[in-house]
Protein backbone atom coordinates (compact mmCIF):
# COMPACT_ATOMS: atom_id res chain seq x y z
CA UNK A 1 0.00 0.00 0.00
CA UNK A 2 1.29 3.54 -1.20
CA UNK A 3 1.84 6.13 1.12
CA UNK A 4 -1.10 7.98 -0.77
CA UNK A 5 -3.74 5.34 -0.43
CA UNK A 6 -2.70 4.95 3.45
CA UNK A 7 -3.20 8.61 3.62
CA UNK A 8 -6.28 8.58 2.05
CA UNK A 9 -7.89 5.68 4.09
CA UNK A 10 -7.14 7.45 7.19
CA UNK A 11 -8.95 10.53 6.48
CA UNK A 12 -11.94 8.28 5.13
CA UNK A 13 -11.69 6.54 8.33
CA UNK A 14 -11.65 9.97 10.33
CA UNK A 15 -14.55 11.28 7.94
CA UNK A 16 -16.69 8.54 9.12
CA UNK A 17 -15.81 8.67 13.08
CA UNK A 18 -16.63 12.10 12.45
CA UNK A 19 -20.11 11.70 11.01
CA UNK A 20 -20.95 8.90 13.42
CA UNK A 21 -19.62 11.67 16.25
CA UNK A 22 -21.41 14.39 15.35
CA UNK A 23 -25.02 11.91 14.96
CA UNK A 24 -24.36 10.80 18.06
CA UNK A 25 -24.64 14.26 19.48
CA UNK A 26 -28.15 14.66 17.47
CA UNK A 27 -29.28 11.94 19.39
CA UNK A 28 -27.95 12.92 22.46
CA UNK A 29 -29.92 16.08 22.26
CA UNK A 30 -33.37 14.63 21.79
CA UNK A 31 -32.81 12.43 24.19
CA UNK A 32 -34.05 14.89 26.99
CA UNK A 33 -36.74 16.51 24.71
CA UNK A 34 -38.34 12.83 23.82
CA UNK A 35 -37.75 11.43 27.43
CA UNK A 36 -39.36 14.51 28.87
CA UNK A 37 -42.34 13.95 26.28
CA UNK A 38 -42.33 10.21 27.40
CA UNK A 39 -42.65 10.62 30.94
CA UNK A 40 -45.31 13.37 30.38
CA UNK A 41 -47.96 11.66 28.69
CA UNK A 42 -47.24 8.24 30.44
CA UNK A 43 -47.52 9.28 33.75
CA UNK A 44 -49.64 12.52 33.16
CA UNK A 45 -51.40 10.67 30.09
CA UNK A 46 -52.42 8.13 32.19
CA UNK A 47 -54.70 10.02 34.27
CA UNK A 48 -55.54 12.96 32.21
CA UNK A 49 -59.41 13.24 31.60
CA UNK A 50 -62.25 16.00 30.51
CA UNK A 51 -62.18 16.42 33.94
CA UNK A 52 -58.91 18.56 33.84
CA UNK A 53 -60.34 20.69 32.51
CA UNK A 54 -63.83 21.42 34.42
CA UNK A 55 -63.00 20.81 37.78
CA UNK A 56 -61.05 22.46 40.28
CA UNK A 57 -57.99 21.72 42.48
CA UNK A 58 -58.83 19.21 44.55
CA UNK A 59 -58.72 18.61 48.58
CA UNK A 60 -55.61 16.64 49.32
CA UNK A 61 -56.34 12.73 49.87
CA UNK A 62 -57.26 12.08 53.12
CA UNK A 63 -58.23 8.54 54.40
CA UNK A 64 -61.72 9.80 54.10
CA UNK A 65 -62.30 10.70 50.23
CA UNK A 66 -59.76 10.78 47.13
CA UNK A 67 -61.29 13.29 44.55
CA UNK A 68 -58.88 13.43 41.62
CA UNK A 69 -60.00 17.38 40.61
CA UNK A 70 -58.92 18.90 37.76
CA UNK A 71 -56.79 22.02 36.74
CA UNK A 72 -59.12 24.68 36.02
CA UNK A 73 -58.14 27.34 38.79
CA UNK A 74 -54.69 26.98 37.19
CA UNK A 75 -55.10 27.01 33.58
CA UNK A 76 -57.23 30.12 34.32
CA UNK A 77 -54.73 31.09 36.80
CA UNK A 78 -51.91 31.35 34.22
CA UNK A 79 -54.40 32.54 31.53
CA UNK A 80 -54.92 35.84 33.63
CA UNK A 81 -51.25 36.21 35.00
CA UNK A 82 -49.44 35.80 31.72
CA UNK A 83 -52.46 37.87 29.86
CA UNK A 84 -51.77 40.17 32.25
CA UNK A 85 -47.77 40.07 31.82
CA UNK A 86 -48.44 39.96 28.03
CA UNK A 87 -50.72 43.46 28.38
CA UNK A 88 -47.11 45.33 29.27
CA UNK A 89 -44.85 43.75 27.89
CA UNK A 90 -45.85 42.75 24.03
CA UNK A 91 -46.39 46.55 23.16
CA UNK A 92 -43.36 48.08 25.30
CA UNK A 93 -41.07 45.63 24.24
CA UNK A 94 -42.01 46.33 20.72
CA UNK A 95 -41.87 49.67 21.42
CA UNK A 96 -38.45 49.81 22.73
CA UNK A 97 -37.55 47.59 19.47
CA UNK A 98 -39.16 50.45 17.53
CA UNK A 99 -37.50 52.95 18.93
CA UNK A 100 -33.62 51.12 19.54
CA UNK A 101 -33.60 50.64 15.62
CA UNK A 102 -35.99 53.38 14.17
CA UNK A 103 -34.68 56.09 15.79
CA UNK A 104 -31.63 54.97 17.08
CA UNK A 105 -30.38 52.80 14.38
CA UNK A 106 -26.42 52.42 14.34
CA UNK A 107 -25.80 55.02 17.47
CA UNK A 108 -24.10 54.12 20.26
CA UNK A 109 -26.96 54.73 23.06
CA UNK A 110 -29.18 52.40 20.94
CA UNK A 111 -26.09 49.50 21.00
CA UNK A 112 -26.10 50.00 25.00
CA UNK A 113 -29.84 49.68 24.77
CA UNK A 114 -30.03 46.57 23.41
CA UNK A 115 -26.89 45.39 25.41
CA UNK A 116 -29.00 46.36 28.92
CA UNK A 117 -32.12 44.16 27.60
CA UNK A 118 -29.88 41.46 26.67
CA UNK A 119 -28.11 41.69 30.43
CA UNK A 120 -32.17 41.97 31.46
CA UNK A 121 -33.01 38.45 29.72
CA UNK A 122 -30.07 37.36 31.60
CA UNK A 123 -31.08 38.36 35.25
CA UNK A 124 -31.82 34.64 36.66
CA UNK A 125 -35.73 34.82 37.55
CA UNK A 126 -35.94 34.58 41.26
CA UNK A 127 -33.65 37.61 41.22
CA UNK A 128 -36.69 39.30 38.80
CA UNK A 129 -39.32 37.73 41.70
CA UNK A 130 -37.41 39.33 44.69
CA UNK A 131 -36.93 42.52 42.48
CA UNK A 132 -40.71 42.88 42.26
CA UNK A 133 -41.09 41.68 46.02
CA UNK A 134 -39.33 44.09 47.45
CA UNK A 135 -40.98 47.12 44.94
CA UNK A 136 -44.36 45.79 45.65
CA UNK A 137 -43.39 45.40 49.69
CA UNK A 138 -42.76 49.29 49.30
CA UNK A 139 -45.74 50.42 47.18
CA UNK A 140 -48.36 48.51 49.39
CA UNK A 141 -47.53 44.84 51.45
CA UNK A 142 -51.06 43.68 51.14
CA UNK A 143 -50.68 42.82 47.38
CA UNK A 144 -47.24 41.65 47.68
CA UNK A 145 -48.85 38.18 47.15
CA UNK A 146 -51.17 38.93 44.05
CA UNK A 147 -51.71 38.66 40.15
CA UNK A 148 -50.38 42.29 40.19
CA UNK A 149 -47.21 41.44 41.62
CA UNK A 150 -46.98 38.22 39.94
CA UNK A 151 -47.64 40.08 36.41
CA UNK A 152 -45.09 42.69 36.55
CA UNK A 153 -42.85 39.68 36.90
CA UNK A 154 -43.49 38.11 34.12
CA UNK A 155 -43.54 40.83 32.09
CA UNK A 156 -40.09 41.74 33.14
CA UNK A 157 -39.23 38.27 32.29
CA UNK A 158 -40.84 39.05 28.70
CA UNK A 159 -39.68 42.30 28.20
CA UNK A 160 -36.47 41.34 26.65
CA UNK A 161 -37.04 38.41 24.64
CA UNK A 162 -39.57 40.68 22.83
CA UNK A 163 -37.75 43.49 22.51
CA UNK A 164 -35.13 41.33 21.39
CA UNK A 165 -36.57 39.24 18.81
CA UNK A 166 -39.06 42.26 17.52
CA UNK A 167 -35.66 44.57 17.12
CA UNK A 168 -33.73 41.39 14.35
CA UNK A 169 -36.83 41.36 13.18
CA UNK A 170 -37.01 45.35 12.85
CA UNK A 171 -33.31 44.85 11.24
CA UNK A 172 -34.00 42.34 8.49
CA UNK A 173 -36.87 45.09 7.25
CA UNK A 174 -34.71 46.16 3.77
CA UNK A 175 -33.47 49.97 4.02
CA UNK A 176 -35.33 50.63 0.50
CA UNK A 177 -38.78 49.85 2.27
CA UNK A 178 -38.16 52.98 4.34
CA UNK A 179 -36.45 54.78 1.98
CA UNK A 180 -39.30 54.43 -0.25
CA UNK A 181 -42.46 55.60 2.64
CA UNK A 182 -39.82 58.11 3.46
CA UNK A 183 -40.01 60.06 0.04
CA UNK A 184 -43.48 59.52 -0.26
CA UNK A 185 -43.43 61.82 2.33
CA UNK A 186 -44.61 59.53 5.05
CA UNK A 187 -43.96 60.46 9.09
CA UNK A 188 -41.31 57.97 10.62
CA UNK A 189 -43.85 57.06 13.62
CA UNK A 190 -46.57 55.14 10.64
CA UNK A 191 -43.18 54.42 8.62
CA UNK A 192 -42.27 52.29 11.86
CA UNK A 193 -45.93 51.09 12.51
CA UNK A 194 -47.89 50.56 9.50
CA UNK A 195 -44.90 49.69 7.16
CA UNK A 196 -41.78 48.46 8.74
CA UNK A 197 -43.44 46.83 11.73
CA UNK A 198 -45.52 44.76 9.26
CA UNK A 199 -43.07 43.80 7.28
CA UNK A 200 -41.51 42.37 10.27
CA UNK A 201 -44.34 40.34 11.49
CA UNK A 202 -43.57 36.78 11.67
CA UNK A 203 -40.13 37.92 13.76
CA UNK A 204 -42.33 39.73 16.20
CA UNK A 205 -44.97 36.99 16.76
CA UNK A 206 -42.20 34.83 16.95
CA UNK A 207 -40.67 36.57 19.65
CA UNK A 208 -43.82 37.14 21.31
CA UNK A 209 -44.45 33.86 21.29
CA UNK A 210 -41.09 32.80 22.78
CA UNK A 211 -41.95 34.88 25.42
CA UNK A 212 -45.29 33.83 26.55
CA UNK A 213 -44.18 29.75 26.67
CA UNK A 214 -41.48 31.01 28.73
CA UNK A 215 -43.58 33.04 30.94
CA UNK A 216 -46.35 30.27 31.19
CA UNK A 217 -43.52 28.16 32.26
CA UNK A 218 -41.85 30.44 34.97
CA UNK A 219 -42.67 29.38 38.70
CA UNK A 220 -39.57 30.48 40.38
CA UNK A 221 -40.65 34.43 40.56
CA UNK A 222 -44.41 33.70 41.34
CA UNK A 223 -43.32 31.86 44.49
CA UNK A 224 -42.16 35.09 46.39
CA UNK A 225 -45.16 36.65 44.42
CA UNK A 226 -48.18 34.40 43.40
CA UNK A 227 -47.52 31.65 45.65
CA UNK A 228 -51.52 30.54 46.82
CA UNK A 229 -53.72 27.30 46.71
CA UNK A 230 -56.66 29.22 45.40
CA UNK A 231 -58.45 30.47 42.07
CA UNK A 232 -58.69 33.65 40.85
CA UNK A 233 -60.48 36.07 42.80
CA UNK A 234 -58.88 39.25 41.87
CA UNK A 235 -55.54 40.73 40.79
CA UNK A 236 -54.83 42.23 44.95
CA UNK A 237 -54.87 38.81 45.80
CA UNK A 238 -53.22 35.45 44.62
CA UNK A 239 -54.30 33.01 42.06
CA UNK A 240 -52.91 29.26 41.31
CA UNK A 241 -50.74 29.41 38.21
CA UNK A 242 -49.75 25.74 35.93
CA UNK A 243 -46.03 26.19 36.11
CA UNK A 244 -46.12 26.85 40.08
CA UNK A 245 -48.61 24.15 41.03
CA UNK A 246 -46.56 21.04 39.42
CA UNK A 247 -43.49 22.57 41.45
CA UNK A 248 -45.82 22.33 44.61
CA UNK A 249 -48.09 19.42 43.75
CA UNK A 250 -45.11 17.21 42.73
CA UNK A 251 -43.50 17.05 45.95
CA UNK A 252 -46.44 16.74 47.97
CA UNK A 253 -47.45 13.18 49.23
CA UNK A 254 -50.88 13.08 47.92
CA UNK A 255 -51.18 11.03 45.44
CA UNK A 256 -54.56 13.22 44.07
CA UNK A 257 -51.70 16.65 43.85
CA UNK A 258 -48.94 14.63 42.45
CA UNK A 259 -51.02 12.61 39.43
CA UNK A 260 -52.23 16.91 39.30
CA UNK A 261 -48.83 17.71 38.45
CA UNK A 262 -48.48 14.99 35.94
CA UNK A 263 -51.39 16.26 34.06
CA UNK A 264 -50.73 19.89 34.04
CA UNK A 265 -47.13 19.15 32.93
CA UNK A 266 -48.76 17.45 30.08
CA UNK A 267 -51.17 20.06 29.30
CA UNK A 268 -48.41 22.50 29.64
CA UNK A 269 -46.26 21.10 27.27
CA UNK A 270 -49.23 20.62 24.41
CA UNK A 271 -50.44 24.18 25.03
CA UNK A 272 -46.81 25.26 23.85
CA UNK A 273 -46.74 23.34 21.18
CA UNK A 274 -49.92 23.90 19.89
CA UNK A 275 -49.11 27.64 20.17
CA UNK A 276 -46.23 27.02 18.46
CA UNK A 277 -47.24 24.99 15.41
CA UNK A 278 -50.23 26.63 15.01
CA UNK A 279 -48.43 29.91 15.01
CA UNK A 280 -45.66 28.66 12.68
CA UNK A 281 -48.62 27.11 10.25
CA UNK A 282 -50.10 30.42 10.30
CA UNK A 283 -47.22 32.33 9.71
CA UNK A 284 -45.73 30.61 6.66
CA UNK A 285 -49.02 30.82 4.90
CA UNK A 286 -49.50 34.70 5.78
CA UNK A 287 -45.52 34.56 4.29
CA UNK A 288 -46.24 32.71 1.33
CA UNK A 289 -48.43 35.06 -0.17
CA UNK A 290 -46.84 37.90 0.47
CA UNK A 291 -43.09 36.94 0.25
CA UNK A 292 -43.11 34.75 -2.44
CA UNK B 1 -19.04 78.89 -16.63
CA UNK B 2 -21.66 80.58 -17.04
CA UNK B 3 -24.52 81.54 -15.28
CA UNK B 4 -26.84 79.00 -14.62
CA UNK B 5 -29.77 80.78 -15.16
CA UNK B 6 -28.76 81.50 -18.74
CA UNK B 7 -27.85 78.18 -19.67
CA UNK B 8 -31.90 77.51 -19.06
CA UNK B 9 -32.93 80.04 -21.71
CA UNK B 10 -36.84 80.52 -22.14
CA UNK B 11 -37.53 77.59 -19.82
CA UNK B 12 -38.63 78.89 -16.58
CA UNK B 13 -37.00 77.45 -13.56
CA UNK B 14 -38.68 74.88 -11.47
CA UNK B 15 -36.22 74.01 -8.55
CA UNK B 16 -32.80 76.45 -8.28
CA UNK B 17 -29.49 75.32 -6.16
CA UNK B 18 -27.33 77.28 -4.76
CA UNK B 19 -24.03 76.77 -3.10
CA UNK B 20 -24.99 73.05 -2.22
CA UNK B 21 -22.59 70.88 -0.51
CA UNK B 22 -23.31 67.72 1.43
CA UNK B 23 -21.81 65.37 3.59
CA UNK B 24 -21.46 61.79 5.36
CA UNK B 25 -19.41 62.95 9.09
CA UNK B 26 -16.60 64.39 8.02
CA UNK B 27 -16.17 63.62 4.53
CA UNK B 28 -17.86 66.10 1.21
CA UNK B 29 -19.18 64.36 -1.24
CA UNK B 30 -20.66 67.24 -3.28
CA UNK B 31 -19.44 70.78 -3.23
CA UNK B 32 -20.87 74.06 -4.12
CA UNK B 33 -23.22 72.91 -6.52
CA UNK B 34 -25.26 75.50 -8.52
CA UNK B 35 -27.70 74.18 -10.85
CA UNK B 36 -31.14 75.14 -11.74
CA UNK B 37 -33.63 72.53 -12.84
CA UNK B 38 -36.28 73.87 -15.89
CA UNK B 39 -39.89 73.18 -15.32
CA UNK B 40 -41.64 70.06 -17.23
CA UNK B 41 -38.17 69.57 -18.83
CA UNK B 42 -36.29 66.15 -18.56
CA UNK B 43 -32.46 67.10 -16.86
CA UNK B 44 -30.06 64.43 -16.47
CA UNK B 45 -27.35 64.07 -14.06
CA UNK B 46 -24.35 61.95 -15.35
CA UNK B 47 -20.98 61.31 -14.19
CA UNK B 48 -18.70 58.34 -13.48
CA UNK B 49 -19.54 56.03 -10.24
CA UNK B 50 -18.71 57.86 -6.68
CA UNK B 51 -19.05 61.73 -8.41
CA UNK B 52 -21.86 62.44 -5.93
CA UNK B 53 -24.70 62.35 -8.70
CA UNK B 54 -26.87 60.55 -5.90
CA UNK B 55 -25.87 62.46 -3.25
CA UNK B 56 -26.74 65.11 -5.05
CA UNK B 57 -30.28 64.20 -6.25
CA UNK B 58 -31.08 63.01 -2.61
CA UNK B 59 -30.40 67.07 -1.86
CA UNK B 60 -33.25 67.94 -3.79
CA UNK B 61 -36.37 66.21 -1.73
CA UNK B 62 -34.14 65.70 1.98
CA UNK B 63 -33.83 62.41 1.62
CA UNK B 64 -29.66 62.95 1.70
CA UNK B 65 -30.08 63.87 5.77
CA UNK B 66 -31.99 60.95 6.77
CA UNK B 67 -28.68 58.79 6.30
CA UNK B 68 -26.68 58.74 9.12
CA UNK B 69 -24.19 61.62 9.97
CA UNK B 70 -25.46 63.17 7.02
CA UNK B 71 -25.76 66.99 7.09
CA UNK B 72 -26.29 69.77 3.71
CA UNK B 73 -25.31 72.87 3.48
CA UNK B 74 -26.26 75.72 0.87
CA UNK B 75 -30.19 75.94 -0.08
CA UNK B 76 -32.12 74.54 -2.94
CA UNK B 77 -35.51 76.98 -4.31
CA UNK B 78 -38.44 74.99 -4.99
CA UNK B 79 -40.35 77.73 -6.84
CA UNK B 80 -38.16 80.16 -5.01
CA UNK B 81 -38.99 78.69 -1.63
CA UNK B 82 -35.99 76.86 0.36
CA UNK B 83 -36.77 73.30 1.15
CA UNK B 84 -34.84 73.36 3.55
CA UNK B 85 -36.72 75.96 5.72
CA UNK B 86 -40.02 73.83 4.82
CA UNK B 87 -41.11 70.77 6.64
CA UNK B 88 -39.43 67.72 5.21
CA UNK B 89 -42.50 65.41 4.66
CA UNK B 90 -44.28 67.35 3.21
CA UNK B 91 -41.14 68.68 0.39
CA UNK B 92 -41.58 64.70 -0.30
CA UNK B 93 -44.89 65.10 -1.06
CA UNK B 94 -43.98 67.97 -3.58
CA UNK B 95 -40.63 66.07 -4.69
CA UNK B 96 -41.03 62.37 -5.56
CA UNK B 97 -38.84 59.89 -5.69
CA UNK B 98 -37.78 56.75 -7.74
CA UNK B 99 -34.94 54.24 -6.61
CA UNK B 100 -32.54 52.79 -8.26
CA UNK B 101 -33.82 49.29 -7.33
CA UNK B 102 -37.13 48.84 -7.36
CA UNK B 103 -38.73 48.85 -3.95
CA UNK B 104 -42.57 48.17 -3.76
CA UNK B 105 -44.03 47.66 0.11
CA UNK B 106 -43.93 43.86 0.01
CA UNK B 107 -46.71 43.18 2.27
CA UNK B 108 -49.06 45.24 0.25
CA UNK B 109 -51.15 44.60 -3.18
CA UNK B 110 -50.59 46.53 -5.92
CA UNK B 111 -53.14 48.78 -5.22
CA UNK B 112 -52.56 49.28 -1.68
CA UNK B 113 -48.69 50.47 -3.24
CA UNK B 114 -50.02 52.87 -5.21
CA UNK B 115 -52.04 54.17 -2.73
CA UNK B 116 -49.79 54.42 -0.17
CA UNK B 117 -49.08 57.70 0.01
CA UNK B 118 -52.78 58.96 -0.28
CA UNK B 119 -53.89 56.55 2.80
CA UNK B 120 -50.98 56.92 5.11
CA UNK B 121 -51.23 60.91 4.57
CA UNK B 122 -55.15 61.25 4.91
CA UNK B 123 -58.41 59.69 4.78
CA UNK B 124 -59.18 59.40 1.34
CA UNK B 125 -62.77 57.51 0.41
CA UNK B 126 -62.85 54.20 -1.64
CA UNK B 127 -63.56 56.49 -4.68
CA UNK B 128 -61.12 58.86 -4.66
CA UNK B 129 -58.46 56.00 -3.93
CA UNK B 130 -59.94 54.46 -7.12
CA UNK B 131 -59.44 57.82 -9.17
CA UNK B 132 -55.90 58.36 -8.18
CA UNK B 133 -54.80 54.40 -8.54
CA UNK B 134 -56.08 54.11 -11.75
CA UNK B 135 -55.00 57.83 -13.08
CA UNK B 136 -51.30 56.66 -11.69
CA UNK B 137 -51.21 53.22 -13.23
CA UNK B 138 -52.06 54.73 -16.45
CA UNK B 139 -49.54 57.82 -16.35
CA UNK B 140 -47.21 55.24 -15.31
CA UNK B 141 -48.20 52.66 -18.75
CA UNK B 142 -48.91 49.67 -16.30
CA UNK B 143 -52.47 49.59 -15.97
CA UNK B 144 -53.56 47.38 -18.80
CA UNK B 145 -50.84 44.67 -17.34
CA UNK B 146 -52.35 44.68 -13.81
CA UNK B 147 -55.92 45.80 -13.93
CA UNK B 148 -57.31 42.14 -13.79
CA UNK B 149 -55.00 41.19 -10.75
CA UNK B 150 -54.82 44.85 -8.79
CA UNK B 151 -55.30 43.23 -5.89
CA UNK B 152 -52.37 40.21 -6.26
CA UNK B 153 -48.91 41.45 -3.87
CA UNK B 154 -46.62 43.98 -5.57
CA UNK B 155 -43.86 41.24 -5.46
CA UNK B 156 -45.49 38.60 -7.68
CA UNK B 157 -44.91 41.69 -10.70
CA UNK B 158 -41.77 41.71 -13.01
CA UNK B 159 -38.79 43.51 -11.97
CA UNK B 160 -39.56 46.38 -14.76
CA UNK B 161 -43.29 46.15 -13.60
CA UNK B 162 -41.95 46.90 -10.30
CA UNK B 163 -40.32 49.88 -11.54
CA UNK B 164 -43.13 51.44 -13.04
CA UNK B 165 -45.43 50.47 -9.93
CA UNK B 166 -42.38 52.55 -8.13
CA UNK B 167 -43.19 55.65 -10.60
CA UNK B 168 -46.97 55.00 -10.68
CA UNK B 169 -46.84 55.05 -6.48
CA UNK B 170 -44.76 58.14 -6.74
CA UNK B 171 -47.75 59.89 -9.04
CA UNK B 172 -50.16 59.03 -6.62
CA UNK B 173 -48.61 61.32 -3.99
CA UNK B 174 -49.48 64.03 -7.26
CA UNK B 175 -46.21 65.60 -7.25
CA UNK B 176 -44.42 68.60 -9.11
CA UNK B 177 -41.03 67.03 -9.59
CA UNK B 178 -39.86 63.00 -9.86
CA UNK B 179 -36.34 62.15 -8.95
CA UNK B 180 -35.03 59.36 -10.60
CA UNK B 181 -31.62 57.57 -9.41
CA UNK B 182 -30.63 55.15 -11.82
CA UNK B 183 -33.75 54.00 -12.21
CA UNK B 184 -33.23 51.26 -15.12
CA UNK B 185 -30.21 50.12 -13.73
CA UNK B 186 -31.51 47.29 -12.23
CA UNK B 187 -33.30 46.53 -15.68
CA UNK B 188 -33.23 44.67 -18.68
CA UNK B 189 -33.09 46.92 -22.49
CA UNK B 190 -36.66 46.34 -23.14
CA UNK B 191 -37.93 47.17 -19.70
CA UNK B 192 -35.35 49.82 -19.48
CA UNK B 193 -37.10 51.04 -23.26
CA UNK B 194 -40.10 51.50 -21.60
CA UNK B 195 -39.09 53.12 -18.50
CA UNK B 196 -37.50 56.04 -21.02
CA UNK B 197 -40.52 55.93 -23.33
CA UNK B 198 -42.56 56.29 -19.98
CA UNK B 199 -40.19 59.69 -18.63
CA UNK B 200 -40.63 61.27 -22.53
CA UNK B 201 -44.74 61.46 -21.67
CA UNK B 202 -43.81 62.61 -17.75
CA UNK B 203 -42.52 65.81 -18.38
CA UNK B 204 -45.43 67.01 -20.05
CA UNK B 205 -46.88 67.33 -16.37
CA UNK B 206 -43.83 66.85 -13.94
CA UNK B 207 -40.11 68.51 -13.69
CA UNK B 208 -37.81 64.52 -14.29
CA UNK B 209 -34.95 65.18 -13.11
CA UNK B 210 -32.89 61.94 -13.51
CA UNK B 211 -29.43 60.47 -12.54
CA UNK B 212 -27.82 57.79 -15.18
CA UNK B 213 -24.65 56.22 -15.48
CA UNK B 214 -25.28 55.73 -18.59
CA UNK B 215 -24.49 58.48 -20.93
CA UNK B 216 -27.18 56.89 -24.31
CA UNK B 217 -29.60 57.12 -21.67
CA UNK B 218 -29.03 60.77 -20.86
CA UNK B 219 -29.05 61.47 -24.45
CA UNK B 220 -31.90 59.80 -25.07
CA UNK B 221 -34.31 61.35 -22.46
CA UNK B 222 -32.87 64.74 -21.06
CA UNK B 223 -33.78 68.02 -22.64
CA UNK B 224 -30.89 69.08 -20.13
CA UNK B 225 -28.05 67.37 -18.84
CA UNK B 226 -25.10 68.31 -16.33
CA UNK B 227 -22.07 66.49 -15.62
CA UNK B 228 -20.71 65.98 -11.93
CA UNK B 229 -17.07 64.82 -11.15
CA UNK B 230 -15.27 64.43 -8.00
CA UNK B 231 -18.31 65.91 -6.51
CA UNK B 232 -18.17 69.09 -8.42
CA UNK B 233 -20.55 70.37 -11.27
CA UNK B 234 -18.25 70.65 -14.51
CA UNK B 235 -20.67 71.41 -16.60
CA UNK B 236 -24.17 72.38 -17.71
CA UNK B 237 -25.90 72.52 -20.74
CA UNK B 238 -28.71 71.72 -23.09
CA UNK B 239 -28.39 68.07 -23.94
CA UNK B 240 -27.83 67.96 -27.67
CA UNK B 241 -24.88 70.74 -26.97
CA UNK B 242 -23.00 68.96 -24.18
CA UNK B 243 -22.83 65.83 -26.31
CA UNK B 244 -21.67 67.08 -29.32
CA UNK B 245 -19.86 70.87 -28.68
CA UNK B 246 -19.06 69.85 -24.80
CA UNK B 247 -16.80 73.52 -23.66
CA UNK B 248 -14.90 71.62 -21.13
CA UNK B 249 -12.14 69.17 -21.67
CA UNK B 250 -12.86 67.03 -18.88
CA UNK B 251 -16.88 66.78 -20.45
CA UNK B 252 -15.25 65.83 -23.92
CA UNK B 253 -12.87 63.57 -22.08
CA UNK B 254 -15.83 61.77 -20.14
CA UNK B 255 -18.39 61.56 -23.11
CA UNK B 256 -15.56 60.25 -25.41
CA UNK B 257 -14.99 57.06 -22.80
CA UNK B 258 -11.02 58.40 -21.96
CA UNK B 259 -12.21 57.39 -18.42
CA UNK B 260 -15.23 56.62 -15.92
Amino acid sequence: MSARTRHATRRKLFSHAMTVLTGLAVVIVMIPLFWIIYECVLLGGSHLTLGYFTQGTPPPCSPIECKAGGGLQLMQGTFIVVGLASLYAVPVGIAGAIFAVEYGGQRAWARAFSFAADVLSGVPSIVVGMFIYVVIFYYDPQIVFSVTSGSLALGAIMLPIVMRATEEALRTVPHSVREAALALGMSRWKISLRIVLLSALPGVLTGVLLAVSRAVGEAAPLLLLDNTNLGFTGTNNPADTMALSIYLFAASPYKNWANLAWETALVLLIFVLVLSLTSRLLLNRWSRKWKA
Amino acid sequence: MEGVNSVLGESPTKMDVQNLSAYYGQSRAIQEINLAFPEKKVTAIIGPSGCGKSTLIRCLNRMHETGYRARVEGSVLLDGEDLYELDATLVRRRVGMVFQKPNPFATMSIYNNVSAALRFNGRPSREECDAVVLRSLRQAALWDEVKDRIDEPATSLSGGQQQRLCIARALAANPEVILMDEPCSALDPIATAKIEELIGQLKNDYTVIIVTHNMQQAARVADFTSFLYLGKLVEFGPTEQLFERPKEHLTEAYITGRFG
